[in-house]
Parts: structure tokens; sequence; C-alpha cells
């Protein structure tokens, strides 16, 4: 029996090993493979011109087809850096109320309905960019639609308030009692207490719940390819329409002939994304673990 | 435990059962155009009434999207609001993919503007003008001194690819928005003095808030709208477009049945109800002879180009 025993934990353990190098395995595969697809573009498109040129048309027939994903880089970035100006003071002003001063009572529910925010499917979000949010921007700033880069902020904020809020929670939490005691026997005021002294001592935990919402606004498809208006001409600000690469790809990859420089494009583009989010991904990792050892 | 593994046993043959008696009954997928999915869904939706047993599933994605899940085996009908493109024929056929087409309406593709916008006539070389953004206001086309807003289809639609080819004979401006249907398009221009769009016939059986243009080939042979049957039906106005359907080979079997039934006069009548036009004598002859219906043999290659961008 105890030998059995011994058999089932051994099994165990290494169908778990196995699952974690199978995670790793698939994400080397996954850049390899977007590697080698996407390497035969640069044999046809410079590299300077594919990243900084703002014409992408690689279905034209009247003129030369082009592999510029310049606004489209700048679309991405634009839509999720606005995301995360709307959503870093809200999330982390929740975060704070709900550790400090919330009852435990308010805590107990608003923090699981939060979280329920999460799993709302993007492809309603987006409808509601639409019917919601788009008449909205237009009437407060005079414009013929709503479908802009600024409407795509507004609701990848909305996607990515959770993570934020929960994570920075999380973090604020763990912020050792005696800080926060020490803080108010001084005479400091609830405000400057959160603002100087929580916030500081958690703020790598917070780093890291704002890049992880970030990932998760970078890489969102379906809110941004009915929200954001979809045209491919380089972005003059917030209130102009942009394409981001995950629409790029969300509606070229059906139809492309397998095989062609379009083909390899659009697979290059995904590389391009892949970096970004797997940059931002570093930089939170990097921030939690500093985040852990402060803690402890 | 033993009772878990009982039960997901069961479950897994009962509906693999299930599955072999659908493929046995008439299943036909379509996929494709989303100018066509209203007007195919309502054909299906009464054609399986009255053929109980007969399942058709409809989807859209577009016409580049159906006709690559036809070329790659994954849908029965492909529904294509443009021709095959010669390079998609060469791909289906190095796949062993022999695409045939079957015309089951026509359309008017309609240029549509915001209510108040006070043009309401345009010649074909206007329209081209618009979306390849050689005018930036509605002034220089006669109209308000008002910015012109593009509204358009995305790059796996059917009705982006005929409006190019066939219309503006040129490339899309950079600053046309692509929506994601025509529906999303009517309403878009609804919201916007400037706006400007393009929709097949279907989606402006409505007209509360948008205009639907006259359009001319040339200003001496006159405007006409796209919403009069006859117009369209004799080609007086200027962008029409027959309405596909592709399958692999001749049509066979349940597929065939569905086809004739939308081609019968129920059929055609149900797509001139939903906005569309019943097609002219001219594709009747074609599609009988694909379908041998005609007393005359069938042959492998009909003497019709199949394979033309013949989108006009």
């Amino acid at each position: 029996m105890a030998k059995n025993n011994n058999f089932k934990e051994r099994f165990i353990h290494g169908l778990f090993l196995f699952n974690g190098l199978l995670v790793v395995a698939v994400l080397i595969g996954i850049f390899i493979l977007l590697i080698v697809k996407s390497a035969p573009v640069f044999k046809e498109v410079p590299l300077k011109d594919f990243l900084l040129k703002a014409r992408w048309n690689p279905t034209a027939t009247f003129i030369e087809p082009s592999y510029g994903m310049g606004s489209m880089f700048v679309g991405t970035f634009m839509v999720s850096i606005g995301a995360l100006i709307i959503a870093i003071p809200l999330g982390i002003g929740t975060a704070a109320y709900l550790s400090d001063i919330a009852s435990p009572r308010v805590r107990e529910i608003t923090k699981p309905v939060i979280e329920i925010l999460a799993g709302i499917p993007s492809v309603v979000i987006g409808f509601l960019g639409i019917v919601l949010v788009g008449p909205v921007i237009s009437k407060i700033f005079g414009l013929p639609n709503g479908l802009n880069a600024l409407n795509g902020s507004i609701l990848l904020a909305v996607m990515a308030l959770p993570t934020i809020i929960s994570l920075a929670e999380d973090a604020l939490k763990s912020v050792p009692l005696s800080f926060k005691e020490a803080s108010l026997a001084l005479g400091a005021t609830h405000w400057q207490t959160i603002i100087k002294v929580k916030i500081p001592a958690a703020v790598s935990g917070i780093v890291a719940a704002c890049m992880l919402g970030m990932g998760r606004a970078i890489g969102e498809t379906m809110t941004v390819l009915m929200a954001t208006g979809c045209s491919i001409a380089m972005p003059k600000g917030f209130l102009s329409s942009v394409q981001t690469i995950t629409s790029t790809i969300a509606i070229e990859l059906g139809e492309v002939p397998y095989n062609t420089t379009h083909y390899y494009a659009l697979f290059a583009i995904g590389l391009v994304l892949f970096i970004m989010t797997f940059i931002i991904n570093m930089i939170s990792d990097i921030a939690l673990h500093k985040y852990q050892k402060v803690t402890k | 435990m033993r009772k878990i593994i009982c039960f997901i046993a069961t479950v897994a043959v009962l509906s693999f059962s299930a599955n072999v008696a659908m493929a046995k009954s008439d299943m036909v997928d379509i996929k494709g155009s989303d100018t066509l999915i209203n007007v195919v869904q309502k054909l299906a939706e009464i054609y399986m009434k009255g053929h109980p047993g007969s399942t058709i599933s409809v989807t859209g994605g577009g016409s580049g999207t159906g006709i690559a899940a036809l070329v790659n085996g994954k849908c029965d009908i492909a529904d294509a609001s443009r021709g095959i493109k010669p390079k998609e024929v060469e791909d289906a056929n190095t796949r062993g993919v022999d695409p045939k087409r079957v015309v089951i309406a026509i359309d008017g593709l309609s240029i549509i503007t915001n209510a108040q916008n006070p043009i309401t006539k345009l010649t074909v070389d206007d329209v081209g003008k618009l979306y390849r953004g050689d005018v930036k206001s509605w002034k220089e086309l006669g109209g308000n001194d008002t910015p012109i807003n593009l509204y358009g289809r995305q790059s796996n639609s059917g009705t982006y690819d005929f409006m190019k080819e066939v219309v503006m004979k040129g490339e899309y401006s950079p600053n046309m928005k692509s929506m994601n249907g025509n529906a999303q398009i009517v309403e878009a221009v609804k919201q916007d003095l400037g706006g400007v769009g393009y929709v097949g016939v279907g989606y402006v059986k409505d007209t509360t808030g948008i205009n639907v243009l006259q359009v001319a080939a040339n200003p001496s042979l006159g405007y006409f709208s796209p919403t009069n049957s006859m117009d369209v039906k004799s080609g007086k106005y200027p962008i029409t477009r027959p309405l596909n359907q592709y399958l692999n080979g001749e049509p066979k079997g349940a597929a065939r049945d569905f086809i004739i039934f939308e081609l019968s006069s129920e059929g055609q009548e149900i797509i001139e109800n939903e906005g569309f036009f019943a097609i002219p004598q001219e594709y009747q002859r074609y599609n009988n002879d694909l379908l041998g219906r005609s007393g005359e043999p069938e042959a492998k290659g009909t003497k019709y180009s199949v394979n033309g961008r013949d989108g006009n």
C-alpha cells in the first residue's frame, strides 16, 4: 500500500512537472512559429519601412501593395495608454478605498462584483461602445461619430479596471498594519497615511497590477474592432479613428491566401504585438518580485 | 466514480450517434457574405419549415471568408457578393475543389447619405472621387460646406472589393472607417451629417434618417435609384451586381434542393420581400444550365465563365 502511494505521488509529481514544462514549450513554440512565419516578409519589405511607414494596404490592386504598420502601432499604443490614463487613478483609488476605508460589509459585496466585471465578454463591451459610449462622445465633443481612440480607451479601461483594482488591493492589504498604525499615531490623517505611507510601500505591487491591466488592454481584439472605427490613416489625436494591430489580424487573417507576403506580414505584426506584451509582462514580473522582497 | 464514467460514456455515445443521425439528414452549411446573410437566413427558415428533417445553417463573415471556407472544405455553399477571384480559383483547384457559381439575386449597391444632406444624386465618377479621398468637402460636389466622412466595409467583405474594383477603380482613402456590416454603416450615416456609405439595397428598405442617392453612369444618361426594381433589373442603375452562391462542383443532394427552392418563384418572392431583386432571364438560363434543368446536356464546362471577375 505504501509503495502504491509512493507511485501515485511520483506520478502526480511528474504530471505537473510535465504540465509546467509544456507551458514553457508552448510559449517558446509560439515565439519560434511567429519568427519563422514572419521572416519571409522582411525579404520584400525593409524592416524600417515595415515598422515606420503609415500606409497599410496589402490588398491593393491599383497600386503596389504596401505593408507599413506605423499607424497601427501608434493606434494600439494610443488606445492602451489612454485606457491606462483612465484606469490607473480610478483603479488605485478604488483599491485604496476598499483596503483602508470601506467597512468589511461594503468590501465583501464590492470586491466580488468588481471581479465579475472581468468576466463580461468583450463583444458585449464593444456593443456598449457602439450604442452608448460612441453617441455620448459625439455629443460632448460635437463630433459626427463617436467611433475613435477615446471610445476604445474608455472601454479598455473598463476591462482593465477589475485586474488593477483586485491586484492593487491585494498589494495594499499586504502592507504591514504597523506602518498604518505608526503613521496614524504620529498624527497623520487617513489621506496622508494612504498617499504617503501605504501606496509607496505597495508601489511595486501596484505597478505590477497596472502592467497586467495594460497587457490585457493591448491584446484585446473584439472591443476595439467594434468601437474604434478602424481607419488606417495615421491618427491625429484621441478623437480620430484608429485601427489596432489586433483588429487588423482579426479582419484579414480569415481570407488571406496562405504563404503570400500578406500572410507573412500578418504574422509579423503578430510578432510585434507579442514582443510588446512580452516586455510589459516582464516589467510587471520584475516589479512584482521586487515587491515580494520588500514585504518579506 | 464509476457512475460518473458510465454517465460520461453514455453521453458520449448518444451525442456521437446523434451526430451521425444529423449527418444523414439534409445538412447544408452556408457561409459568407454579410450582404446576403439576412435574406439567405430567411430563405433557410422557410425552406426548413417546408422540409422537416433538413438543417441549413447560415453564417456570415464576409464573401472572402465564405470562399476561403469553401476552398478549405469547411462549408457546402459560399455566399458571395462579388465574383470569385482568379487567385481563389487557382487555390481551390490545387485543393481539388471546383467552384461553381449560382446567381440567386440582384443587388443595386446603394449609396447613402444623411437625410439632411441636400445632395440627392451623384455620378459613378463622383462616388469614386468620394471614396478615393479626392474630395474632402461636400461643397466640391455642390453641397454644403460639411467635411465628408467615409463609411465602408472591412477588406474581407465582397462589397468592399466590388466597390473598389468596379466603382472606384482605385484605392480607398485611408481615412475611411471600416464598419462591421451593412447595418452598422446605415446607423453611422443616420447620425453623421457629413457621412456617406455603401450598402446592399436590402438594407435601405427603411429610409428614416438617410437619403438613398440616385446614381448615373453618365449625367446625360440620367440618374436612377437602386430602390426601383425595373431600373436595377434593366441595368439602368449603374452599380448593380449579381449576388452569388458558390459550390464545389455541380450542386448535388440537399444543397441542390435548397438552391432550386431559392430560384423558385417562391424563393425569388422572398428575396424581393427582403429588398433585393429577382434574377432576370439571362441568369435564370445560366442557373438552369448549371443545374441541368433546361433539357440541355449537363456539360462539364459551361459556356458561361464562372472564373472571371464579372462583378458587374
